[in-house]
């Protein structure tokens, strides 16, 4: 008997450079917030699934499902632990496991969280273990990064569409401003477009400010079954569907290197799953480690044709537009502490539905789309979220 | 008779100035430009070495012709500044060019002639019918001490012929060497950076070798300057090999189309074999051409040959010639030549 | 310490562009892959080395400023995509060129270069690069 997937509980980590605060520290602080915050107790949990991506390349740390459940102190209780790994999506990809295990009847309550330490390594060296989400032996190993990747794509994209190099700091500027008004985020300060234009150049075409910063970072979330939110009084948001959908690893092998066709076929089958159209939904989560991803991701998600998302991106996708994009500050502000980010999103899609958003709250927030993507759009994984 | 079937050079694109090197030592610009005939140097980029270096010349020796580089049974590479001190660069560059299993492989260290001395060995072996054909490598990315006056010449590049007995451009007379036990210039075990006696590698060193091999080689095949379309001899900078050719006769006609350094400075191990590869770029049937190499320890090789009627039918425009080698440049400052040359260390223990 | 036998097994295919192609539909493929994506099961068997020209394409370009310490001396360096002329579209740095040479569409061509160094006494790793026509 399938059941319907609630979100009863969030909390997540300021994300930054926290200096102090190591992965397990980390873990542990984001899941007892969204334990606390959900009412519930050890005996309640079925299950932990932690999200993580490069815990094993950073922090030479591997058994994070162990690790997490351990300092959570819930080690007597015997509770299953498993780490989900899909590298920059590992936390939407466990928030879907999650999901799954409650929807099959398997599981009643799941805790789902994603950590990341990033900041214990620095400058070239970060550089070199973030490349590890491409290809290791046919594009890192030549010198490729993830910024690099992605200007290739940008290169192109503004090229075949005659798009300025304006329209991308769009985003930027758009982060920053929703950032300012969220105090979990990394950046909190507001930006112009000639800051974003003018700061340092990373991998050309793109500049320090199309890039989202090297972060640490927690969040999760409580899921609980139908029955369970019955029986015991919860309030919770839905999670209307789920889904999640491959392409090749590489940018090079892909038929076109600005389309991603994981957010393409996962938006496909999430609003199939919803029933809902692209006009219900009141605000999206975008997965914009690089300000382009943003534009192709409105195009591939379906909000926009192909080439036409420099049509949004000056009005429609601010906090009061017509399609408020990353109310959190996004990837490049609130931060990119990879393995979290997916949770990070559910985090915020709950707080936005429950109408406690505070100064960044989308106006009578329905329904959520939620866009975390792998590598360079290796996987994406979609989730729709309603009240 | 055996001799040369495909030859091809390689020659880093970048250059700097003695200008911009005398800039930083306060040395006199005019006086090392004039002193040494020298007007640039190749620098190699920081991601190219003796290996790559060889590899290319290889890879364009063999766009040259039709070989199977399976048909290659010897590879020996001469050079200065092999990239291991334990471990082949032959093999790197048989690999890169395809060549299966068995062959004959081995690294050559003579100086500047380790190069030539692969070349000999290599028509050694085509001779007595070990091999069908072979390749010589000579090439470089030599070393000149931050400050010494080496650094105005010490450069890269290196050439790759094949020799074999069918299908000759260019057939090898005669070769001969001399050698002596003579401490004009050494790098020892694990040194960065060669020593020289400065103008002891002169007389007793260069001079004295150059001249008897060329002499003895004339002697032998019974030939004056005025027989040879061409002479090529080593050239550490553009004064010694002007100076030997003119003891010995030979004319700035002859010497003018393989003499290189004052464009590229010297390139050690590649030295005389790019000055012939300028030759060869040029020859027509028939003419005749000497080259004599010398390397620092000390010792010269001598090789007289014959260009065939063959070379109007190859294939040279496969592959850039030297003077295109020459022509495509990029200048660099001393500062860029250091991070190239790694003379700046990053602190980083992977590059 | 770079793994040694991580690096060596793939030598053939870096020094050579080796690429795979499918003998049940003919697609060229370069990284090398053991089974077709279009032919599946088919393809099974049915995947032989091909030799690529090493001739191609820019199909898009990025100047790098900030990279992985092997590339420290190389910033500011072109990363490309190149289409090659048998198919398959390959990421690799273009050598020898000012960025402002590098262009969509302009040709070029393959050439043995250094990748990275284990440092001052480990091993040196060769491969593919490019270098404009």
């Amino acid at each position: 008997m399938l059941s319907d997937v609630y979100i009863i509980g969030a909390g997540e980590t300021k994300y930054g450079e926290l200096w102090n605060k190591s992965l397990r520290n980390l873990a542990v602080e984001a899941g007892l917030k969204a334990i606390e915050d959900a009412g519930i107790y050890s005996k309640d949990i079925d299950a932990i699934y932690g999200a993580n991506g490069l815990a094993g390349t950073i922090n030479e740390q591997e058994n994070i499902g162990a690790l997490i459940a351990d300092f959570s102190g819930l080690s007597n209780e015997g509770i299953p632990a498993i780490r989900i790994e899909a590298s920059t999506a590992s936390g939407a990809a466990a928030l879907r496991e999650a999901y799954l295990s409650i929807k099959s009847g398997e599981y009643n309550v799941v805790v789902v969280g994603g950590v990341e330490k990033m900041t214990d390594l620095h400058g070239s060296d970060i550089v070199n273990k973030m490349s590890s989400i491409l290809d290791r032996e046919w594009e890192a190993f030549y010198g490729a990064t993830p910024a690099s990747m992605a200007a290739i794509i940008a290169r192109k994209y503004m090229h075949d569409f005659n798009v300025e190099k304006e329209a991308l700091a769009m985003i930027p500027v758009n982060d920053h401003n929703n950032a300012s008004k969220n105090p979990d985020a990394q950046y909190r300060n507001k930006i112009t477009v000639e800051q974003a234009l003018n700061s340092t150049p990373v991998a050309d075409p793109l500049n320090l400010m199309d890039c989202s910063p090297v972060s640490d970072g927690a969040a999760a979330v409580v899921l609980a079954s139908e029955d369970y939110v019955k029986k015991n009084g919860k309030d919770g948001i839905r999670i209307l569907s789920s889904a999640i959908a491959e392409d090749y690893l590489s940018v090079g092998s892909r038929e076109s290197i600005y389309t991603f066709n994981s957010a393409r076929l996962a938006a496909e089958k999430a609003f199939m799953r919803s029933g809902l159209k692209r006009d219900d939904i009141s605000f999206i989560e975008l997965h914009d480690s690089f300000s382009i991803y943003a534009l192709i991701e409105l195009e591939d998600l379906g909000f926009v044709e192909k080439g036409h998302a420099k049509d949004i991106v000056y009005n429609d996708i601010k906090l009061d537009g017509s399609l408020p994009v990353n109310p959190s500050g996004g990837l490049k502000a609130k931060g990119d502490p990879y393995g979290a980010v997916g949770i990070g999103q559910a985090v915020e899609a709950y707080i936005q539905l429950k109408e406690k958003a505070g100064e960044r709250q989308v106006k009578g927030a329905k329904y959520a789309l939620l866009h975390n993507m792998a590598g360079t759009g290796a996987s994406s994984v979609v989730h729709i979220l309603g009240i | 008779m055996s001799g040369i079937v495909s030859y091809g050079s390689y020659i880093p694109q970048y250059r700097i100035k003695p200008e911009e090197i005398a800039r930083i030592w306060g040395d006199e610009p005019d006086k090392m430009k004039n002193n040494l005939f020298i007007l640039s140097k190749s620098v190699p980029a920081p991601d190219e070495d003796v290996a790559t270096i060889s590899v290319e010349a290889a890879r364009n020796a063999l766009k040259r012709s039709d070989i199977d580089p399976a048909d290659i049974g010897a590879i020996y590479v001469g050079s200065e500044s092999h990239p291991y001190a334990v471990k082949p660069t032959a093999t790197i560059v048989a690999a890169a060019i395809g060549m299966p299993l068995q062959y004959f492989a081995a690294d050559y260290e003579f100086a500047c002639k380790a190069g030539t001395a692969g070349m000999q060995n290599i028509k050694a072996m085509v001779d007595s019918g070990y091999i069908k054909y072979g390749m010589a490598i000579g090439s470089d990315t030599s070393q000149g001490a931050p400050g010494d006056a080496l650094e105005y010449t010490a450069s890269a590049g290196g050439t790759a012929m094949i020799i074999g007995k069918e299908n000759v451009i260019a057939e090898i007379n005669s070769t001969l060497s001399v050698s002596t036990d003579t401490p004009d210039f050494w790098r020892r075990e694990g040194e960065p950076y060669p020593k020289h006696g400065e103008r002891f590698t002169g007389e007793p060193g260069y001079f004295k070798h150059v001249i008897a091999a060329a002499r003895a080689m004339m002697e032998r095949m019974e030939t004056k300057p005025e027989d040879y379309d061409y002479a090529v001899f080593h050239q550490p900078n553009g004064k010694f090999p002007t100076r030997a050719a003119k003891i010995l006769g030979f004319t700035e006609e002859q010497y003018k189309t393989g003499l290189l350094t004052p464009y590229i400075g010297n390139t050690y191990s590649g030295s005389t074999m790019n000055g012939l590869s300028a030759i060869l770029d040029e020859a027509q049937p028939g003419d005749r051409i000497l080259a004599v190499s010398f390397g620092s320890g000390a010792g010269s090789d001598a090789f007289d040959i014959t260009v065939t009627d063959n070379i109007k039918d190859y294939k040279k425009y496969n592959a850039p010639t030297i003077k295109k080698l020459i022509e495509k440049v990029k200048f660099i400052d001393y500062g860029t030549y250091t991070k190239f040359r790694k003379i700046i260390v990053t602190g980083d223990s992977v590059e | 310490m770079t793994e040694l036998s991580r690096i060596w097994r793939e030598t053939e295919y870096r020094y050579n562009l080796i690429g795979f192609r499918c003998k049940n539909c003919g697609r060229t493929y370069f990284p090398p892959r053991d089974i077709c994506p279009y032919c599946h099961r088919e393809s099974i068997g049915k995947m032989e080395k091909v030799k690529l020209s090493g001739n191609g394409e820019i199909l898009s370009y990025s100047i790098v400023h900030d990279s992985s310490p092997a590339f420290k001396r190389e910033i500011p360096y072109v990363m490309a995509l190149i289409k090659l002329d048998e198919g398959p579209s390959i990421t690799a740095q273009v050598v020898d060129c000012n960025p402002d040479e590098v262009d969509i569409g302009r040709r070029v061509h393959m050439v043995f270069r250094k990748i990275r160094e284990d440092g001052k006494n480990g091993i040196i790793e060769y491969g593919y690069k490019f270098r404009l026509d």
